[in-house]
């Protein structure tokens, strides 16, 4: 297995960091992921990791811990949008490029006054693609405590959301709160991708967060099951990524390791081609109907 | 002009609907609405598209903004989101992707306004079923939603809002963008239901002619304006033409409604020689 596991792998704590850290983060984004994608909100999601990037960035700029920035940026990203309008389907949209078009703006003006005042060359690439083998062991609570307030936050709102996002008037005339609900789910979401902005880089949490839930709905009957599976295949996903990253390392004579983050991104897309597939193979299936006697 | 309850019966009704006005943006959508609807009986409300018949549902659910008025149940003033009122929306599609399947969307009938995840009680999975049963949507109940025709689906979401054992059932446009032969099994199958669980129902249709057969009374929706009672009481020349602004006729062939309306002039016509043409 030398082959597969190269040398080092077994005993190498930031490995090991980011194994455990990448794995929470992947299950954190499909389960939030799910109800992104079928609430038709994936946009807003992607949005909120480019203002979690402005918060990411923000905070370089102030020397304040990196997980803050991106958590804070997405939360208050979540506020101006529903404020603006995320609620109404026609507005969502329009609240959510309003908001992206400022974050990007200050993450551009965060990043380009952190070059100049800071030898940190590496920001930009940090803020935006990620450092899964930079992660501090230290972040660790702090990824799961928050990781476990939006498991639980997602647990107590998902019947209402999901019946919310089947349809807001079913929903609208069984008296559940629209709005809070989509604001509470706003703010899970801005969490989870500020958390996975961090490890796989702003621009690439979206994959998390949008692929994994994506291909288990292609496949899966039951929304649990969907949240199962998916959690799987983000974690297969970040766990192989983080292999042949480090495995990587030895391919070349150069001895330059290859972004963690196009690995994990690679699995993803396969694993949504093979859901595709397997899709179409159920489909061509003819469901057999028992029709009951006297069916017309 | 205002509204008219034609009915002579004084006795408490289910639901009441009293000097119910409407306005969005300074648009007067609904004028003094009066009707009142009784226990397990079928009322078809009957008006054009754009007539207000969905905004009344929304006015009785109670999420409607900027009404005034009264509406009671039971002769009680509703609070928002009663259980005792089911509700099918109109043009409701489902997402063929959504992991939904006709039970699950049935059982959220009952548990989706609840916060948290608690395991569904075995109780709960024989009243879905029953449900199924009860609409004939037990042949595909393990398909998801979104793959389901329009006539199958509007079987599921009858279910879905019959689980909760609503005393009033409110449905928009069940009809539209059926086939004929789906048409007459939906009306069937409510007036079934309506029979056997004692649920009085509230259906809008922008056609009278399917539902004659099944409607107790008809609530007509014209101008902002509502008549109301029996359909003989309700569809005559003299009460659609006060509720139109002008004059209708109504003929009644092979069993079916014509509302027959002269037409506006147009131009320098003269009033007395409108030609004639069919609004329904």
């Amino acid at each position: 297995m030398t082959w597969l596991f190269e040398p080092g792998w077994w005993a190498n704590g930031t490995v090991r960091t980011a194994l455990v850290v990448g794995g929470i983060v992947a299950v954190t984004s499909a389960v939030v992921g799910i109800f992104t994608v079928m609430r038709g909100q994936s946009f807003a999601g992607h949005a909120l990791t480019d203002v979690a990037t402005a918060g990411g960035a923000g905070a370089f700029l102030a020397g304040v811990g990196p997980l803050l920035g991106f958590v804070g940026g997405g939360v208050l990203g979540a506020g101006a949008m529903d404020a603006i309008g995320v609620q109404r389907v026609k507005g969502r949209d329009i609240a959510t490029g309003v908001v992206l078009g400022a974050a990007m703006g200050l993450a551009a003006l965060f990043l380009f006054l952190s070059a100049r005042t800071s030898s940190a060359t590496g920001a930009t690439q940090l803020v935006l693609f990620g450092s899964i083998f930079t992660v501090s062991p230290s972040t660790l609570p702090e990824v799961s405590w928050l990781s476990g307030a939006v498991l639980v936050t997602m647990a107590l709102v998902a019947r209402p959301l999901l019946l919310s996002s089947l349809s807001v008037e079913l929903a609208a005339a069984r008296g559940i709160r629209l709005r809070a609900v989509g604001l509470i789910f706003m703010v899970a979401l801005a969490v989870a991708v500020g958390m996975s902005a961090i490890v796989i880089g702003a621009i690439l949490s979206t994959a998390l967060l949008i692929g994994p839930p994506a291909s288990a709905l292609r496949v899966a009957r039951r929304v649990g099951s969907a949240v199962a599976l998916a959690a799987g295949l983000g974690v297969l996903a970040t766990w192989v990524g983080v292999l042949l990253a480090y495995d990587s390392y030895y391919w070349s004579a150069s001895h330059r390791s290859l972004p963690v983050s196009f690995f994990v991104v690679v699995v993803i897309v396969a694993e949504y081609a093979l859901a595709s597939v397997l899709r179409r193979r159920t489909r061509r299936v003819p469901t057999a109907v028992v029709e009951p006697e006297g069916w017309t | 002009m205002s509204a008219r309850d034609l009915s002579h019966d004084s006795s408490q009704g289910l639901l009441e609907v009293r000097h119910v006005n409407v306005s969005v943006e300074g648009r007067d959508i609904l004028r003094d609405v009066n009707f009142s609807i009784k226990h397990g009986e079928f009322t078809g409300l009957i008006g054009s598209n754009g007539a207000g018949k969905t905004t009344l549902f929304r006015v009785i659910l109670g999420i409607q903004e900027h009404a005034s008025g009264e509406v009671l149940l039971h002769g009680e003033p509703l609070t928002r989101a009663n259980r005792s009122i089911g509700y099918v929306p109109q043009k409701v599609l489902f997402d063929p992707d959504l992991p939904i399947r006709a039970r699950d969307l049935v059982a959220l009938g009952s548990d989706g306004h609840r916060y948290g995840l608690r395991r569904r009680p075995r109780a709960l999975h024989e009243a879905v079923d029953e449900m199924l049963d009860a609409v004939d949507a037990g042949a595909f109940a393990d398909r998801r939603v979104g793959g389901l025709s329009g006539g199958e689906q509007q079987r599921v979401l009858i279910a879905h809002s019959l689980i909760s054992r609503p005393e009033l059932l409110l449905l928009d446009e069940p009809l539209a963008n059926l086939d004929p032969g789906s048409v007459q099994e939906i009306i069937a199958l409510l007036h079934r239901v309506s029979q056997r669980q004692r649920v009085a129902i509230l259906l809008s249709a922008h056609e009278m002619n399917p539902l004659l057969p099944v409607m107790d009374r008809i609530v007509y929706v014209a101008n902002g304006h509502v008549a109301s009672g029996t359909t003989d009481e309700v569809v005559r020349p003299s009460v659609l033409s006060e509720l139109y602004g002008h004059h209708v006729d109504v003929l009644r062939v092979h069993g079916r409604v014509l509302v027959v309306a002269t037409a506006l002039p147009v131009g320098p016509a003269p009033n007395d020689q409108h030609p004639e043409f069919v609004v329904e």
